[in-house]
């Protein structure tokens, strides 16, 4: 193997009596893509915070091309030439500030004297831009940019730093197949400049895609190490979960009544009409791409935005609601992607976050019943197996699969008619997912249920029916039985609409 | 950091600023003479009762995470125009409050209403608010104080007074124990103080405000009316400011156009000093009451101490930044999450 480029000895980290870096030992080498699989709570995270200089090591050392490294800031790590594209696509970009100023931010925060020539920063954001096929209006305001040029944004300003190492951390969860494919182009490129990356993802496709080389971490060490080709993937997920996981065993029900009924349904302007029925005790997954329409159906349903034309029915009265709140009073609950912007009350506690939607239930004459609360937190954690030490813990001290089990958790709580959830395994690890799935299918036949996903693997896992949604209509049904991925996949790719840049 | 020392952070964090206001009243017994009076504490809650009142309004704008900075005009504008009912109108103190409530709850509906559908943001919103506040309560009077026997400016002389239930309102004492103990204002300040307790801790609407000012995004799309609970919280600010406005107008007895500029940064301080207490780490009733009431403290003792009076509010500015610490450097050393 090459001289290693970043070599990390002993690496301890704890939060308080929460241990989550046990000793850490890993070398990247330059020139090879090390993708690092774990479970939520893993300590995934923290190691690469430890890395790019946001947390400082309780133990250990870590060298980068032989020399001591221990960032003192996220800046320090920089100059260092560690860049890490991280997750939340906002930590990486201003989105106030145009695409000039953010791919030229670290060299600012550098002090590159006082004043700025406008002219000489476009010129030079726009190599930067072209470097990573980024073809954008450099003077544009990043916030007017569809999310994933704001992500390749934040990817070329990295870029800019000329890494020695580049940590990614689930870069390609908000982007299309399309988009995908020129990040790993890119990747491919640096690769063969003999950067050593990091790629931190929880997506099959991407690892087979990308992996020379497969890391497995569990409870804060490195539980497996994977090299040469072919690269043992089972063996790598069976390191990062210390079991085997089973293949899941789909048996289809036979669907009730029609609970939701949409006849002649226009998302938007000039999209093709089409019906939807979600029948009691089915469970629908909508695939698509980012685009596709998913997130603009989920909003009509839930009386977040009204269709261009067609009309609902629930349970066979007309339904159409204009807010949330109408749709919550009609049993139509919506479970959103993005859990942190979009679901999580951070400054709650668990029990709080699970009762946030159903206070009029646990209350009495306007005054709220604690134990009431406290008793339904107590069922849903036992219920969806939540891992914590109480109904009391804050809602951040969970890893993300437990904070996701809490938001599906919030919506599982009360009887629904509908029960519509927006990509509900997003940042999620595959035992996670394996439990909310089977929590999902275990309480289906009380009413009818929309999963919205973008990985086909996941509708797979979850449906008993698999619709694929292209240009804002749906495009092929399928019974989740003896299915034709190769079709699916078809539809999916096919009918794409063209990226949905606008030009500038 | 080890469990020990990560425990006593947390002792620290949740009980170091009360502890500090024992130390404060332990150190003025035993210093300044007379301190330790039933008197004294009197004295103490109703040099804050105004500002307490204030700074309760202000808490509930910072439970939806917006800010009024408005509070201070709307007290001096009910001051004004209370005074103006009574004096030039020669209406009943009835009136004068009840018209005061109405402009402080058309404020704070205004106010709400520029944040939320004109989508100004709050400081500015309520900031501009302050300044035709302050404005417009003088266009009346050309600017001069009222009182009784004041000329006009069509030339008449305003012949109207303050009754005496008005005044009651600001002035009067009722027994406890001692007679002419406990102020009238006292009463009000803690009645208020434990209904916005209640209401924000105890009920569902509380809840939900709570949950808007963490995540209002989250909160929308479980289902509450953000924009609705976000009007009502500018609401009870404006309605608590002319609360204390009208308790500003009693005791002084006439429309004094140059008080209450203290109004607004005292009880801002109050209810940011309020974030430390219990290691609430969030703006609350209860740490607001016990903010506005160490600042009293403090004042009297000082006062009692003979500290010059110029000292006061770098006093005040020194406990609120030990109060910020507290809040923001401490708490989020202790409850720091792996994320």
């Amino acid at each position: 193997m090459t001289e290693a480029t970043i070599k990390l000895v002993g690496l301890r980290k704890a939060f308080g009596k929460n241990q989550v870096l046990r000793g850490v030992d890993l070398d990247l080498a330059p020139g090879q893509v090390t993708v690092l699989m774990g479970a939520n709570g893993a300590g995934k995270s923290t190691l690469v915070k430890v890395l790019c200089g946001v947390h400082a090591a309780d133990a250990g050392t870590v060298t980068l091309a032989g020399v001591a490294f221990a960032p003192a800031s996220p800046s320090a790590a920089l100059r260092a030439g560690v860049v890490t594209v991280h997750q939340n696509i906002n930590d990486g970009v201003v989105p106030d500030l145009d695409v000039a100023s953010n791919l030229l931010l670290d060299h600012l925060a550098d002090g590159a004297g006082a004043f700025l020539n406008d002219r000489k920063m476009r010129a030079r954001a726009r190599e930067i831009a072209a470097a990573v096929g980024l073809e954008v209006d450099v003077a544009r305001p990043v916030a007017g940019l569809a999310l994933a040029d704001r992500q390749l944004v934040s990817i070329a300003r990295a870029m800019a730093q000329e890494p020695q190492l580049l940590i990614l951390d689930e870069p390609t969860s908000s982007l299309s197949a399309t988009e995908a494919e020129r990040l790993f182009a890119l990747i491919e490129r640096l690769r063969a400049q003999g950067v050593a990356i990091l790629y931190i993802s929880h997506r099959m496709s991407d690892i087979r895609r990308l992996a020379d080389r497969i890391v497995s971490m569990r409870d804060g060490a490195i539980s497996g190490r994977f090299e040469g080709q072919p690269l043992d993937y089972s063996g790598a997920v069976r390191a990062m979960l210390g079991h085997e996981i089973t293949e899941v065993d789909i048996t289809i029900p036979t669907p009730g009544a029609p609970v939701l009924e949409a006849r002649g349904l226009v998302l938007r302007p000039g999209a093709r009409p089409f019906d939807l029925t979600a029948p009691q005790n089915e469970v629908i997954a909508i695939t698509g791409l980012v685009g596709s329409g998913k997130t603009a159906l989920a909003e009509v349903l839930f009386g977040l935005a009204q269709p261009t034309a067609g009309s609902l029915r629930l349970d066979d009265a007309p339904y159409t609601p204009r807010t949330a709140t109408e749709a919550v009073a009609a049993g139509v609950f919506l479970c959103p992607k993005d859990r942190l912007i979009n679901a999580v009350v951070a400054d709650f506690d668990i029990t709080r976050n699970l009762t946030l939607p159903f206070l009029r239930r646990h209350s009495r004459a306007h005054f709220l019943r604690r134990a009431s609360e406290n008793a339904t937190a107590t069922r849903m954690v036992g219920e969806m197996g939540v891992v914590c030490q109480s109904p009391a813990d804050g809602i951040l001290t969970l890893s993300g699969g437990n904070q996701q089990k809490v938001m599906v958790a919030r919506w599982m709580a009360e009887a629904s008619r509908l029960l519509i959830l927006d990509e509900p395994f997003q940042g999620v690890d595959i035992q996670a997912r394996r439990d909310i799935c089977a929590k999902i299918r275990a309480t289906a036949q009380t009413r009818a249920t929309i999963v919205f996903v973008a990985e086909l693997d996941e509708a797979l896992e979850v449906a008993d029916r698999i619709l694929v949604l292209s240009e804002h209509s749906i495009v092929g049904a399928h019974r989740n039985e003896n299915i034709d991925v190769a079709a699916i996949m078809a539809e999916v790719v096919d009918a794409a609409p063209e990226t949905t840049r606008e030009l500038a | 950091m080890n469990p020990d020392k990560r425990s006593a952070v947390e002792l620290m964090i949740r009980y170091g600023f009360l502890v500090l206001m024992a130390g404060l009243i332990v150190f003025f017994g035993s210093t300044a003479e007379g301190f330790l009076t039933p008197f004294s504490a009197v004295f103490i809650l109703q040099s804050v009762a105004i500002t307490g009142i204030l700074a309760l309004g202000v808490t509930a704008t910072l439970v939806v995470g917006g800010f009024d900075l408005s509070i201070g005009a709307v007290a001096t504008s009910a001051l004004m125009l209370s005074s103006y009912v009574m004096v030039v109108w020669e209406l009943s103190a009835f009136w004068a409050v009840l018209l005061c409530l109405l402009m402080g709850a058309a404020v704070g509906l205004v106010n709400g209403l520029l944040i939320v559908k004109m989508k100004v943001p709050d400081l500015l919103a309520t900031l501009g608010m302050m300044f035709l506040l302050v404005g417009a309560q003088r266009i009346p009077t050309e600017g001069r104080s009222i009182s009784t026997g004041m000329s006009l400016p069509d030339g008449s002389t305003a012949n109207g007074t303050f009754s005496e239930g008005f005044l009651m309102l600001g002035r009067h004492r009722l027994d406890l124990i001692l007679p002419d103990l406990l102020p009238l204002s006292v009463v009000f300040l803690i009645a208020i103080a434990v209904a916005v307790w209640v209401f924000l801790e105890l009920t569902r609407h509380g809840r939900l405000m709570y949950a808007i000012g963490s995540n209002a995004q989250a909160a929308a799309l479980a289902g509450a009316n953000v924009n609705r609970y976000k009007v009502v919280a500018y609401m009870i600010s404006g309605v608590l400011a002319s609360v204390g406005g009208i308790l500003l107008a009693a005791r002084l007895g006439r429309g004094d156009v140059a008080s209450g500029n203290n109004l607004l940064l005292d009880a801002v301080a109050a209810a940011l000093i309020g974030f430390a207490v219990l290691g609430a780490s969030k703006p609350n009733a209860f740490g607001t009451a016990i903010g506005a009431l160490f600042v009293g403290i403090l004042l009297q003792g000082l006062t009692m101490l003979n500290a010059p009076y110029y000292t006061q509010d770098f006093i005040k500015g020194a406990v609120l930044v030990v109060a910020l610490v507290f809040t923001f450097a401490l708490s989020a050393r202790g409850s720091r999450g792996r994320g």
